[in-house]
């Protein structure tokens, strides 16, 4: 398993749109499946991702179960500074990955 | 076996009955479209059913090329003319061969017309035209597929695959790039990975063998890995979609692959595209958005025409994989009920079995069994039936194993063929 993958751009122009995926490696286990014994399958989702830009939230989603393994965003900025892209995702037990990516903005 | 036996048994026996009173009556025509497993199985199975039937198949390839240890040839164990066979034998047996492309249906007046253009008319029609592919990832298509070949239609493609791989730098990467399900034979992909690696284990160990796989899980997955392991430590290494491994993007000039995070160059690549049924499927109006030809489970009558039936890689089975062993069963099972349709009869309820054998190294078997019934709406896996090797099996139970896959390679292709 990977862990987090990101594609982000190291550098762009001012008021340049700029592409990010992610992808975090998760089984995403809904908690209504039931195992070859007939018991259930506990529950075991990531329920929040966000992306800052600068320290600014410029994408947020909230996860619920149903939602497919190994959840995957791909989302756009405007690119009007540089600064530190945060990759923040929440499992529903608080457990925390976060990932840092710096993007130098030329004017 | 049973459920096999028996269909064949039950079927062999009733249906000539209803057609002896027949008399003057034309004789019913039953045209076949596709002359592979499917196709030729069911043409074959028609001729010794109902020797009053006129049968004939349409195929524009005068010999067929088995895609079944076709990937023995890409690892320079086999010969590309030991996949090759000739219809000559179907031809004696009393079947009309027209060798022809079809190139359009028109169910409402029951006619395929052909690239000549003549036009043959049909009473029933059994499509069995197998896969084209999806030339749906950028940079990839029917031009450049040559530099990163599929090798997935066996042919010009596998020899081509091969003699990359033996012109490979040493130490290169051979990359490919697994379409996501549902697509011709799943364990195909990790066959010839396997049988590459045994290739490259003797002629360049330094070299890599990269999988990016569109799918978290894949057919017979922890025996091919514990097998890869075992047999080429860690030349081979594979990818999900986990890993964000999905390919995305190709450039076929300079064997790139991209995936949404990566960009990986191959030394020698082969990209399986993803696919859907053959292009006649469409024109005849019996595939659906998916692009695969959806059928009633039983009987294999196409949704979408009547008096069309679907069967082989072209139609949605479900749970059953698109193989030669389940397009050879689909076959004999829908021949006998083109009959029973044509005698105003009952269609039978039968099961059907699938074996797919896979080689982890020229004497390394593995099989995965499944035993699969006709629900309403689809073809349901028959729980607690079948089942795949063991996982801790030794040595002498691997070496077994690959001997049944040539036997079931020479009965299959002895049956269908001749
Ligand atoms: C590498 C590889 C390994 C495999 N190994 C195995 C294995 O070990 N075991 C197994 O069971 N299966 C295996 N398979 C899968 C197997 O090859 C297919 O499932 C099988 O060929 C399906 O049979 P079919 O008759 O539906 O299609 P095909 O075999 O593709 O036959 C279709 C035929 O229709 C013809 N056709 C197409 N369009 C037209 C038209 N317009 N007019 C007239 N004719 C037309 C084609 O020329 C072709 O001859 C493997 C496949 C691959 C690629």
């Amino acid at each position: 398993m990977a862990g987090a993958r990101i594609s982000v751009p190291s550098r762009a122009r001012s008021g340049e749109v700029i592409s990010i995926k992610t992808l975090f490696s998760h089984p995403m286990e809904t908690g209504y499946r039931r195992d070859a014994l007939g018991l259930a399958i506990p529950r075991d989702i990531v329920s929040e991702f966000v992306c800052s830009y600068d320290g600014r939230a410029v994408f947020r989603a909230e996860l619920n179960p149903g939602i497919a393994a190994n959840p995957y965003f791909a989302f756009s900025v405007r690119a009007d500074r540089s600064g530190t892209l945060e990759f923040r995702w929440t499992d529903q037990d608080g457990n925390v990955t976060v990932e840092t990516r710096e993007l130098a903005v030329e004017p | 076996m049973t459920n096999r036996r028996s269909l064949l048994i039950g079927g062999l026996a009733a249906p000539l009955a209803g057609c002896a009173g027949r008399g003057a009556s034309p004789a019913a025509r039953v045209v076949v479209i596709g002359g592979g497993f499917a196709g030729a199985s069911a043409a074959g199975t028609l001729r010794q059913l109902a020797p009053e039937v006129d049968v004939t198949l349409i195929e524009p390839n005068p010999v067929y090329t088995a895609c079944p240890f076709s990937n023995l040839v890409i690892a320079g164990e086999r010969r590309l003319d030991a996949q090759q066979f000739s219809y000559q034998n179907l031809k004696a047996a009393g079947i009309n061969l027209v060798q022809q492309r079809a190139t359009d249906v028109d169910p409402a007046t029951r006619q395929v017309v052909l690239e000549n253009r003549q036009v043959i008319a049909y009473d029933k029609l059994i499509m069995a035209p197998g896969i084209d592919f999806q030339w749906t990832i950028p940079g990839l298509s029917a031009g450049n597929a040559d530099r990163m070949p599929h090798a997935w239609r066996a042919g010009a493609q596998t020899v081509l695959l091969r003699d990359q791989l033996r012109g490979m730098r040493p130490g290169g990467t051979f990359v490919m790039s697994i379409p996501e399900a549902p697509y011709r034979c799943p364990p195909g992909p990790y066959e010839r990975a396997s049988l590459i690696a045994h290739y490259l284990k003797q002629h360049n160990p330094k070299a890599k063998v990269l999988l990016l796989d569109g799918k978290d899980q894949f057919s017979k997955m922890s025996l091919f890995r514990a097998a890869w392991t075992t047999l080429y430590g860690d030349m081979v290494e594979w990818q999900g979609a986990a890993d964000g491994a999905r390919v995305v993007e190709v450039d076929a000039g300079n064997r790139t692959l991209h995936t949404d995070f990566e960009s990986v160059s191959a030394d020698v690549a082969s990209v399986i595209p993803p696919q859907r049924a053959a292009a006649i499927a469409e024109r005849a109006g019996v595939a659906d958005a998916s692009g695969w030809c959806p059928i009633e489970p039983r009987t294999f009558a196409s949704m979408l025409q009547d008096n069309v039936h679907v069967i082989g890689d072209a139609a949605i089975a479900n749970a059953m994989p698109k193989s030669a062993f389940a397009a050879n069963a689909q076959a004999k099972l829908c021949a006998l009920q083109v009959v029973k349709a044509l005698n105003s009869e009952t269609p039978v309820t039968s099961k059907l079995i699938n074996t797919c054998y896979s080689l982890a190294a020229p004497d390394y078997g593995i099989s995965v069994a499944g035993v699969y019934a006709p629900g309403d709406r689809a073809w349901l896996d028959v729980e607690g039936a079948g089942g795949v090797s063991p996982l801790d099996a030794d040595i002498a139970v691997r070496r077994a194993e690959a001997g049944y896959a040539e036997d079931w390679f020479t009965t299959i292709t002895r049956e269908v063929f001749g």
